[in-house]
């Protein structure tokens, strides 16, 4: 566990080294700050659509952060001729891996704080109230989303040969599965077999990370999800969190480290 | 230096040029230098954010059912859009087709509300939230200036729902800039002017101008001075036949043939309210109950004539 900490550590220590973080957080409040500097028929009370375009920053941005960092993360090992060295130490791969996930799970976490931190600030300075309950519920729902990217581009960054085309591929998925992920059912009736069983197993294989996206309940004020459902979420992105890292794990046992 | 005045100096020189010059694309038009043409794709996108507001997120994706959805609520609410919608607003969704499906609709806006009866909450203390809607609808109308529904729904909800006359009145002017054969935008500046600022002569002058530009949609009434009411009489006096925009547009021409009738009952100007509301009687879809609304006139009408004519007999 020592092992694994020390290398989440390092991990940590190098998004805030990084300039990544910043620039996307700076852009983010700039763009919300002239968002919200525009006079909507003089009413300053018009707030949802602030709220709106921030979480949809905060999405792109962690999402970025997650996929950039994590897709560089053992292939700069290897570049940089650390991978073998770091394995000589009393370090498993397995603890490699799990370390490597830890750490950008946890940096994801940090700068999903950050982030979440400056649209309840931004929000309450409109809305004059803090659903704490609601932004719980979405920043940890988001944060265990990004533990399912941050897996499965972990395995990507060991099955692709370079983090540019690992990425490329990691955004085309995320980005399809929230968009198409909850209908593909339907679109499947509409197809010719075999490509209909194939989408229908598609859908029901795949992680719906739309799930995890409660930015509309927290734009218009829903009222929050029941925990048990919250709950049952949590779980099921930890059984592909766990599915990704065993397919890590197993792939970078074969993988030569030099 | 030199280099720099002489770029100054031949810039100032051609910038009057080239903006006089008529095949420049910088009209000053941000959006039209920008996008083109594909503006209007997005106004329209934008406008069906605003109705997605409007029902705090339950908004039917591309994938969904949405002939209930198919003229934007927010603009239905106002009363003076045909509706096209069909089909249950309540369930778009459908019945649960799976246990990801059953398991997902937990997570996301999954019942209909409209803002103006107060959202998800359903209290109506919260309708002012409708204002939400408005920075859409702005962008909307900023992008495609020449959408009159942009203008007469922001109007509608800047005045009923937030108060806020003078801006719905500087909202409609505008609409009125950009497109000023619109019957509708001065439909709705006509109840502007009736119900918040009680101008009823102003309101009447506006109807009737938004009464002749619907009329004048058909090529076969006259373009002249004549007033609205010699129009109407002459359009009831012709066998029926609509153009194709006024079939679409018969409800805007009831509501301001029934706004006038309303308006000329209140001043008790009892022959012209018949007027205007047998004109709406022959758009309308409860004809009947206008029938009754116009015998009932008639009989006022006769009750007033009755000691006039009494000497004579």
């Amino acid at each position: 566990m020592r092992n694994i900490l020390a290398v989440a550590g390092v991990v940590i220590k190098e998004l805030y080294r990084r300039k990544d973080f910043y620039v996307l957080f700076i852009v983010t409040i700039l763009i919300c700050l002239v968002m919200a500097s525009i006079n909507i028929y003089n009413d300053a009370g018009i707030v949802r659509y602030i709220k709106e375009i921030c979480l949809d920053l905060i999405w792109l941005c962690s999402l970025v952060i997650a996929v950039a960092t994590t897709a560089r993360q053992i292939p700069t090992e290897r570049e940089n001729r650390t991978l073998l060295p770091l394995l000589a130490k009393p370090l498993t791969r397995v603890e490699l891996i799990l370390g490597k996930f830890f750490g950008c799970w946890a940096a994801c976490g940090l700068t999903l704080l950050c982030f979440y931190l400056f649209f309840g600030a931004l929000a309450a300075s409109r809305e004059h109230e803090w659903p704490l309950a609601n932004y719980l519920e979405a920043g940890g729902m988001h944060w265990f989303m990004l533990g399912i990217v941050v897996a499965m581009t972990l395995l990507g960054s060991l099955v692709f040969a370079a983090p540019s085309s690992n990425s490329t591929i990691c955004f085309v998925i995320i980005g399809g599965i929230l968009f198409v992920g909850r209908h593909l059912d339907q679109q499947a009736l509409k197809l010719a077999e075999p490509m209909r069983t194939v989408v229908t197993c598609l859908y029901f294989a795949l992680p719906h990370l739309e799930f995890y996206d409660l930015r509309d309940l927290v734009v218009h004020n829903w009222p929050p999800v029941a925990w048990g459902y919250i709950g049952l979420a949590l779980l099921y992105a930890a059984f592909y969190m766990i599915l990704f890292l065993i397919g890590a794990c197993l792939v970078f046992r074969r993988k030569p480290v030099n | 230096m030199a280099l720099f005045v002489a770029c100054f100096g031949l810039a100032a020189r051609l910038s009057p040029q080239f903006e006089a010059w008529r095949g420049a694309r910088a009209t000053g038009d941000f959006f039209v230098v920008l996008l083109g043409d594909q503006r209007r794709m997005f106004a329209s996108t934008f406008y069906a954010k605003a109705d997605e507001y409007y029902h705090s997120g339950y908004y039917p994706t591309i994938f969904d059912d949405n002939t209930a959805f198919q003229t934007a609520h927010m603009a239905e609410d106002t009363g003076a859009v045909n509706s096209r919608n069909q089909g249950d607003e309540h369930g778009f969704l459908g019945p649960k087709r799976n246990w990801i499906d059953a398991f997902g609709r937990h997570f996301f806006p999954d019942r209909h509300s409209h803002l103006d009866e107060g959202g998800p909450a359903e209290s109506l203390g919260g309708s002012g939230e409708v204002k939400e809607i408005l920075p859409w609808l702005k962008l909307s109308a900023d992008l495609d200036p020449e959408n009159e529904q942009t203008y007469t729904v922001t109007a509608f909800w800047l005045r009923e729902r937030m108060n806020n006359v003078a801006e719905a009145d500087a909202v409609l002017h505008e609409g009125i800039r950009n497109c000023p054969d619109s019957y509708e935008i001065f439909f709705e500046l006509g109840r502007l002017y009736e119900e918040s600022y009680h101008d009823r002569p102003r309101a009447r002058n506006v109807w009737e101008h938004g009464m002749v530009l619907w009329l004048r949609l058909d090529p076969e009434v006259p373009h002249d001075r004549r007033p609205a009411l010699d129009l109407v009489d002459g359009w009831l006096h012709r066998p029926m036949k609509l153009v194709e925009e006024q079939k679409n547009n018969q409800l805007v021409m009831e509501q301001l043939a029934t706004h006038l009738g309303e308006l000329e009952t209140k001043e008790r100007r009892w022959p012209q309210a018949i007027e205007w509301f047998e004109a709406a009687e022959r758009v309308s879809l409860t004809a009947d109950r206008i029938r009754l609304r116009i015998d009932d006139l008639k009989v006022k009408l006769g009750e007033e004539l009755n000691p006039v004519l009494k000497p004579l007999h």
